[in-house]
């Protein structure tokens, strides 16, 4: 369609986009437009424990789980990647299942037990699978490395509780702890510096017990 | 982001009394699509309500001798349920083809159904879009559409619904169990939840003001080859060119339900009567009302030749 056929001037757009006037999936209301009263940042305590220390926040209703982290406990282990689900910087465990913490408001997790790269653990006192990345080089600049380790950590836990992948043969079948496994289940935690074949290795080590 | 109110249900009663008593609301689950949306500010919400307290996280059998799955359980726990992987395998292969491991243990059922379109024309605030601001065009009909719909598009919209486990449900002929603010249930087939674009590309599915999806039902197992096939660009994390469920008996015709082809999974039970006659017949019957442009032509040969290849893999395995 060319420009000057549309409805509504560019300029138009951009207003009618700041708004509010948006399309709803659950019509609830249709296309009720926010008032200014009623839009004002709104605050809420969230209780919650984040490596093993109960944490008590008062925070804007607004605040992913990776910015409470980040800004608000303090622990800066985890990353913001691209801040949309697709890059799996932000990958932590939230009662021992990893998530993507940028997709997940803090005042959803209410009760949760979160665990962080730090908590997983410290220089002194490294996790296999942390000892198992820096023995095979599974990482060059490092940003994307919590996240990927906080992944490797869930992934072996997965396979050992039978959740099958895309890749898996037999679905109904144990399942074997192979590259191909890995590198499928891993595909959510993207590394630029391309590390993946070592980042592999690591995980293929821990995950067979040799770590 | 825009400021939002957030309220946590202690149940499926208590999520609809809220919902009911507020305008702008927004039921929220996972949260993995809404919250992406809400950043964008293409979805702004004033008040969520949170339904992670009620009791929708079971998977349970029914009278009928299907299941019950509710709108809370999980896509990784959907798809590593036992009765699941044994006896609806398409269903469990569309679910693991989907998204990444950290997003299906987030996702859920309800909320799957509800993704919105990854149109990058939709999700561009700067462009024109019918389906995020009625009436103001659409930028992907002259614009990059190879992964556009080619099968029930209108002049307002050619963009289509990204789920997998949809497809899976559809050629399982499922039932979306929906509650509304009076505490009525009713049962939605698969067929008739979502819409197609028309006139009206904002409008995506058939659920009422205030309803909200408290499980899906699946029927008794349908015997066969199960096999869900996805297309993509990458070997995973990517979403579908094109996808194919598919259902294929010992004997009797197959049962074929295709993603990436439309604003809806889709299924065409006629063209299905043409399979008698080979995998090309079905095809052309099929694909007889496709609208393609020049980037996404190849859809239409993508699916003859992935119909093709399953159906000739399931005559190998029966011998």
């Amino acid at each position: 369609m060319a420009k000057d056929n549309l409805p509504i001037s560019r300029r138009g757009l951009l207003k009618l986009s700041t708004t509010g006037v948006v399309t709803t999936a659950i019509p609830v209301t249709g296309f009720a437009e926010p008032s200014e009263t009623d839009s004002k940042p709104t605050e809420q305590v969230v209780k919650l424990t984040v490596n093993g220390d109960k944490k008590r926040l008062k925070l804007d209703t607004r605040t992913t789980l990776l910015d409470m982290l980040r800004e608000h406990a303090d622990l800066k282990g985890t990353k913001k990647g691209c801040d949309h689900g697709q890059c799996g910087a932000c990958t932590v465990l939230v009662n021992g299942v990893r998530i993507n913490s940028c997709l997940s408001l803090a005042v959803m997790h209410q009760g949760d037990d979160i665990q962080t790269i730090e908590g997983l653990g410290q220089p002194d006192n490294l996790h296999p699978m942390q000892e198992a990345f820096v023995k095979h080089d599974g990482f060059q600049c490092g940003y994307c490395t919590p996240g990927q380790i906080c992944s490797a950590v869930a992934v072996i836990d997965e396979i050992e509780k039978g959740i099958p992948s895309h890749v898996t043969g037999d679905l109904t079948a144990d399942i074997a702890l192979s590259r191909e496994e890995i590198r499928e289940r891993m595909s959510g935690n993207i590394c630029r510096c391309a590390a993946y074949p070592n980042i592999v290795d690591a995980i293929q080590e821990v995950g067979e017990g040799n770590a | 982001m825009r400021p939002f109110n957030y309220h946590r249900a202690s149940s499926v009663k208590d999520a609809l009394a809220i919902a009911g008593a507020k305008s702008n609301v927004k039921f929220i689950a996972g949260g993995t699509n809404l919250l992406d949306l809400m950043k964008l500010e293409i979805e702004t919400p004033m008040h969520l309500v949170d339904i992670a307290d009620t009791d929708l996280d079971e998977i349970t059998t029914t009278s009928a001798g299907g299941l019950r799955i509710g709108a809370l359980v999980s896509n990784t726990d959907l798809a590593a349920n036992k009765t699941i992987r044994q006896h609806y395998q398409v269903l469990s292969r569309a679910l693991l083809a989907g998204a990444s491991g950290q997003l299906r243990n987030k996702a859920t059922t309800g909320g799957n159904l509800l993704q919105r379109t990854r149109c990058p024309y939709f999700y561009d605030t700067n462009q024109a879009c019918n389906k995020r601001v009625p009436g103001s065009g659409c930028s992907a009909l002259e614009g990059f559409n190879r992964n556009h719909a080619i099968l029930g598009t209108s002049d307002r919209c050619i963009a289509t619904h990204p789920s997998d486990m949809a497809v899976a449900m559809r050629v399982l002929d499922a039932q979306v169990e929906v509650k509304a603010a009076n505490g009525d249930t009713r049962m939605i087939a698969m067929e008739n939840f979502h819409t197609l674009p028309g006139d009206t590309p904002h409008i995506e599915n058939t659920l009422k003001a205030g309803e909200m999806i408290t499980a899906v039902a699946l029927p008794p197992p349908i015997d066969g080859v199960h096999v869900y096939q996805k297309i993509r660009d990458r070997a995973s994390y990517a979403f579908a060119l094109v996808s194919v469920a598919a259902i294929i008996p010992k004997s009797g015709t197959a049962q074929f339900a295709f993603g990436g082809l439309a604003h809806k999974p889709w299924r065409d039970k006629t063209a299905e009567k043409e399979l008698l006659k080979g995998s090309k017949a079905f095809t052309d019957a099929l694909l007889k009302t496709a609208s393609t442009t020049e980037h996404n032509k190849f859809k239409v040969t993508l699916v003859e030749r992935t119909v093709a290849a399953i159906l000739a893999q399931a005559e190998e395995a029966k011998a």
